[in-house]
Order: C-alpha cells, then sequence, then structure tokens
C-alpha cells in the first residue's frame, strides 16, 4: 500500500493504482484520474456511470461489474466502451475512487 | 501501455450449453480490460450464432461424467447421474432448465444477449466456411452482429498478433 498524490490531495492506492479508501476520493480527483486514463474531459454522460458507480460501490463494498453498469445506469453498452475506451472495467473503478469490480459479468 | 493493443482469438467449437459460456465470459472480461476479441465460431460452435439455434442451447446428463445427482436438490454426494437415466425423454431439456436457472441466479445474461454485448463493445464474430458449407448455411441464418463467413486462412490471416483459445 502506498500513497500518490492526485489533484493536490495525498491518497491512498494500492500497487495497481486504485484508490483504496473510496472516502478520500472527489471530483477533482476523478478528473485528474480520468485525464491519467485519458479521458480528457468527463462529460454528464460519463457522470452518470461514475455517480451510479459511486453509490453501487459505497453501498457494497466494491465496484459494479460492466453488466451491473448497463443494466443500473441504463447506460448501453457500446456507448459505456465508447465514453471508457479500452478497457472499461478498470477505467471506471479507478476514475470513481473503487476497487477492482470483483464479479465476472 | 505499449502502442500494440493486446488481442485474443476464441474458436468457438460446441454447441453444448455448458461449453458456449466460457468464450462468452473470457471475452466480455478481454473487452472490459480493453483487449481487442475475435470469436471464430465452427462446428457445433455454429449454433452460437445461428439465428433458429441460439436460444435452444442444451446440455445434455448422458456421458456426462461430471453432472452429478446433487445437482438435482438431493443430497446424494459423488453420485453420477445414471446414463440409463441420461437417456430418458426429458432429461436433456431438465438438466438444461436447471443450468439455466443456475446462470439466472448468478445474473449471467442468455447466449444472445450476451454475444450482443459482446459485439456492442466491439468483439468481431466470424462464421466459418467449412461448417457453413457442410451445413448448408447463409448469412442470413445467423444472428446480427456476425461480420462474415471466412476460411480458416482467413482467421490465421486475422489472428497473427492474437493469443487463441480453442473451445
Amino acid at each position: 500500500m502506498s500513497t500518490k498524490e492526485i489533484a493536490g490531495k495525498t491518497v491512498q492506492v494500492n500497487e495497481e493504482g486504485f484508490m483504496t479508501d473510496p472516502n478520500e476520493w472527489d471530483k477533482d480527483i476523478a478528473v485528474a484520474i480520468a485525464n491519467e486514463e485519458g479521458i480528457a474531459e468527463l462529460t454528464d454522460e460519463h457522470w452518470t456511470v461514475i455517480d451510479y458507480s459511486r453509490k453501487v460501490g459505497l453501498e457494497s463494498g466494491s465496484a459494479p461489474t460492466l453488466r451491473n453498469i448497463t443494466k443500473g445506469a441504463g447506460v448501453p453498452t457500446k456507448q459505456l466502451f465508447g465514453l471508457f475506451p479500452k478497457g472499461p472495467a478498470k477505467k471506471v473503478a479507478k476514475i470513481s475512487g473503487l476497487g477492482k469490480p470483483e464479479g465476472c459479468v | 501501455m505499449s502502442e500494440e493493443n493486446r488481442k485474443i482469438a476464441f474458436i468457438c467449437s460446441k454447441g453444448d450449453l455448458d461449453m458456449v459460456y466460457p468464450a462468452l465470459v473470457m471475452g466480455w472480461a478481454a473487452l472490459g480490460n480493453g483487449i481487442d476479441v475475435t470469436i471464430f465460431f465452427t462446428f457445433w460452435g455454429m449454433d452460437m450464432i445461428r439465428e433458429s439455434r441460439v436460444d435452444r442451447l442444451e446440455v445434455a446428463p448422458v456421458a456426462n461424467t461430471s453432472m452429478k445427482m446433487s445437482m438435482m436438490g438431493v443430497d446424494t454426494g459423488n453420485l453420477g447421474i445414471p446414463n440409463i437415466m441420461g437417456v430418458l425423454p426429458g432429461m436433456t431439456a431438465f438438466a438444461t432448465k436447471l443450468m439455466k436457472d443456475k446462470m439466472d441466479g448468478l445474473e449471467v445474461p442468455p447466449v444472445r444477449e450476451y454475444l450482443e454485448m459482446l459485439v456492442d463493445a466491439g468483439a468481431e464474430l466470424y462464421a466459418c466456411k467449412m461448417s457453413v458449407d457442410m451445413f448448408e448455411l447463409e448469412m442470413e441464418d445467423f444472428i446480427p452482429g456476425v461480420i462474415d463467413i471466412v476460411t480458416a486462412g482467413d482467421f490465421m490471416d486475422m489472428t497473427e498478433d492474437a493469443q487463441i483459445v480453442f473451445i
């Protein structure tokens, strides 16, 4: 376990760069991580996904799977993969300040 | 991240309900992790993309040594489903229903929906030319999302840098 400075704040991260304490997360951090992940700007559509993932993550203790997001947030698969290209499973979780999703679907 | 994207290709050669899921589950996981996915359907695996078959895939208890009586809710430990029972009419439908219910309980989507998810996420689906000829099929027989009918040689060209999983 180590710490990392993101958007001017020091947060705890694991070896893969996922934040380990979701309570340290804020929207500035989300924007900064998104930039690191190659997403220049977080639109309202991105926030729909992030807000939903935060809600699920804080309730259940782990990041939602992609299918959970498409079903729960009402974001179609194609759109989800368009918003978070090249690996939305990890990207959404990372930007939302959650750990890696634990389910397979 | 390296410039060249990681690629994985699945060859699906089975149409039994228990054998169609591995490529779907792993393919979906790959796409979620940013890996390019190609799926080549051949022989019985063609059932996965046939409009007339995809919703009717089954799992048979005959000669399936992993299928145990206990899966039917009877506490019989390692006792298998006797093959003689498996040949009774309705046993395949029964085993299929059991598996579908289990999958439903785990919120695993049915095959058709799973393939739609994969296609929407960028997976490329191809049908094997030789199997298509053998089963006398055409593109119209396939579910939406199947890109083309290709030869084994085409598949080799397409998957030059890919890791290949045969199922």
